[in-house]
């Protein structure tokens, strides 16, 4: 540098002193996340930084800068749009429009019966099948899903937590009926229950039992299905649940450590199941906030990994993830401004370096999205990679003076909720004290206090609004005869099945769950005999036991 | 002094989207009525047992999986069958237009608020028309 610190302390000073006369908008200056920002940041901000030590080389440790050392000149992110409605056909329907528009992988979407391990024609099912995703209740359900799809050549991630093992073992079925060997699939299963029991609430079993049924997938898949994600560890959900960025970048790295803790109790070596891990965030609408986050959570993965857990594959110390745009962030006022948010939001993932990205359709504030408004968000990424240049530089705000200094704020705030939550004796034990859930219910508590104040401005929400705002964009609807259809389909399944070898095979599966061997083989052989996955939940709930949640707000 | 509005925040259905519940459950306690808070995964059966035992004045349904006109009509029709029709019925969550005429048209749903309401005019419209003596 041609300037001496002296110098930069006498030239801010003076600033400082010129700056005092002036007047500030009436406006609190902070984060989305009620983090207070200075208006200026200078080299003294980053003093301290060391560029090998803290930033290095992309794709090089501590990852600071990207995991690939080409990032966007290599490949592209993925253009994963979440998907999936109504029954395996019609959903089916939607995957083929979505590959034939230049979509690059699968995600699929299922409906809360699935999520929650009930069949659909399950009485809790009532009223739910098909609505919020695709029901799939056996292997005929995901053979029809993927029908004329080779899963050979599409990766596909699944959005299922509790019942993980169950639908990975239907789509390893239904790739075997393909022909396809399981070491040639590749995709995620999001396979993340701690976030369940913090944020997304969608839990089914007791934590201990759960985390077994994980570790086991990490077994299988390190030995036969070696390309696949074992598990997405998401903080997508904790942010959409109301939580700050801090505690999303927090929580979710400390649910990482946990399922590398339990791994590695589990008899596992770290570097066997550590390089499958991948994680999944948020792009919230606060632009810097949400780079700095990308860029910490890469440096904290990789220093923890190396030197608390000692990894030694470099795979392992890479935080590769996946990215949606904030649903919470969009409004059912005025939805086109949605569009805008998400762009934004988009921008600031490829910014943090993402792997993946969902861009959220306008109207999924009020509804499945339609096929037009799907399209604007796929476009919207398009646009993004091919149009603005963005990609050509890699971590292109890297030494901004702002971006670094906000980088190792995050960092230290991390630091500050690692060092709780090993206080209260880790995190399942931080859940058990409703500890997450009590700081994400008051971080969202807040939020909305300052949008009824207004101290925080939501355009066409609580300022900009429209008068006599009517909804004027189509919403997509789903049949109520969906659902009468899936439950003949199930029904019909269960009277024309093989029921001997059903009942063989979930004998097995009751004794390899009520032990300790590995159940995967066993819930394969179940599915493949076209066993529900209402009927082994069930099992599992009354080998497991059930997880009940203490209700606080 | 006239007693507090008591509520019932209830969150049926299978998703688990509950921070709009737990947001509203809260705002309501600071604004002075006395709130009860189900948890997750309640059907209309235990929401509407809990309604009666906990004695409340408005069950408030925060529905965002698109079940609303299956689970409207249930709590509805439960209240009725237990003799518990002096119960209000209020809602909130991701519900389109239509929808929303068609649930207080059949008197499923005294009012429904969807995403952008303030805490303070859902207070304010629950002081206004729960009538308590």
């Amino acid at each position: 540098m041609c300037n001496s610190a002296d110098d930069i302390r006498k030239a801010k000073g003076e600033w400082i002193q010129s700056r005092e006369k002036m007047r500030d908008r009436d406006f609190v200056f902070e984060t989305v996340s009620s983090l207070p920002v200075n208006d200026l940041y200078t080299p003294e901000d980053i003093e301290n930084l060391d560029y090998i030590k803290d930033l290095g080389m992309p794709g090089q440790y501590p990852y600071t800068r990207g995991v690939q050392g080409n990032m966007y000149r290599g490949r592209l992110w993925t253009m994963r749009q979440f998907a999936g409605f109504a029954t395996a056909k019609e959903s089916n329907e939607r995957y083929k429009y979505l590959l034939t528009k230049g979509q690059t992988g699968l995600s699929v979407a299922f409906d809360m019966p699935t999520i929650m391990g009930y069949d659909s024609d399950h009485p809790r099912a009532f009223g739910e099948v098909g609505r919020v995703g695709v029901a799939i209740d056996s292997l005929q359900d995901m053979e029809t899903l993927f029908d004329g799809i080779p899963l050979d050549k599409v990766s596909t991630s699944m959005t299922i937590n509790a019942p993980a093992s169950i639908l990975w073992c239907m789509y390893i079925a239904a790739g075997e009926k393909q022909g396809v060997p399981l070491e040639k699939l590749t995709g995620t299963i999001q396979n993340d229950i701690l976030k369940e029991y913090i944020a997304q609430k969608s839990w089914i079993f007791p934590p201990l039992p759960s985390m077994r049924l994980i570790t086991d997938i990490f077994a299988y898949a390190s030995r036969h299905v070696p390309k696949w994600n074992t598990v997405s560890i998401s903080g997508y959900h904790i942010r959409e649940a109301g939580s700050t960025a801090v505690q999303e970048l927090t929580f979710t790295l400390a649910d990482g450590f946990a399922y590398v803790e339990a791994g590695i109790a589990a008899g596992l070596n770290v570097d066997d199941f550590a390089p499958r891990l991948s994680f999944f965030f948020n792009a919230h609408i606060d632009f810097f906030e949400e780079i700095a986050k990308y860029r910490a959570a890469r440096r904290i993965w990789a220093k923890r990994m190396k030197e608390k857990y000692g990894a030694k594959d470099p795979r392992s110390r890479m935080l590769r993830f996946h990215t949606q745009t904030a649903g919470c962030s969009l409004t059912a006022q005025q939805p086109e401004n949605n569009i805008v948010r998400t762009a934004y939001e988009a921008l600031a993932a490829v910014l943090g370096g993402t792997q993946s990205l969902h861009t959220n359709s306008m109207d999924e504030v009020l509804a499945l999205p339609t096929e037009k408004s799907v399209q604007i968000a796929l476009r919207t990424q398009q646009i993004l990679a091919y149009e603005t240049g963005v990609p050509n530089v890699i971590d292109p705000l890297a030494g901004s003076y702002f971006v670094e200094a906000l980088t190792n704020k995050m960092e230290e705030e991390a630091e500050k909720y690692f060092a709780e939550i090993e206080r209260r004796g880790g995190v399942l034990a931080a859940i058990d004290q409703n500890f997450f859930q009590q700081e994400i219910a008051d971080a969202a508590y807040h939020f909305q206090r300052t949008v009824d104040s207004k101290k925080r401005i939501m355009v066409g929400v609580n300022e900009f609004v429209n008068e006599d705002e009517k909804q004027d964009i189509e919403i997509l609807k789903i049949d109520p005869q969906v659902e009468k259809d899936q439950v003949a389909r199930v029904q019909k399944l269960r009277s024309e099945r093989d029921n001997i070898r059903v009942r063989e095979n979930m004998d097995a599966l009751r004794k390899a769950a009520q032990g300790t061997e590995n159940v995967i083989p066993y819930i394969l052989g179940c599915v493949r005999a076209y066993a529900t996955e209402g009927e082994i939940v069930q099992l599992f709930r009354e080998v497991f036991g059930e997880y009940r949640e203490k209700p606080i707000f | 002094m006239a007693r507090k509005i008591r509520v019932l925040v209830a969150k049926p259905g299978l998703d688990g989207h509950d921070r709009g519940a737990r947001v509203i459950a809260r705002g309501l306690r600071d604004a002075g009525m006395e709130v009860v808070y189900t948890g997750l995964h309640q059907t209309p059966e235990q929401i509407v047992e809990a309604a009666i035992q906990e004695d409340v004045d408005v069950v408030g349904l925060s529905i965002l999986s698109g079940a609303h006109l299956t689970l409207f009509p249930r709590v509805y029709d439960l209240l009725r069958e237990n003799n518990a029709e002096d119960i209000m019925i209020i809602g909130g969550g991701t519900v389109p237009d239509d929808d929303i005429v068609t649930l207080k048209a059949n008197g499923w749903a005294k009012e429904i608020f969807t995403p952008g309401a303030t805490l303070d005019s859902i207070v304010e419209w629950i002081n206004t028309n729960v009538k308590i003596n």
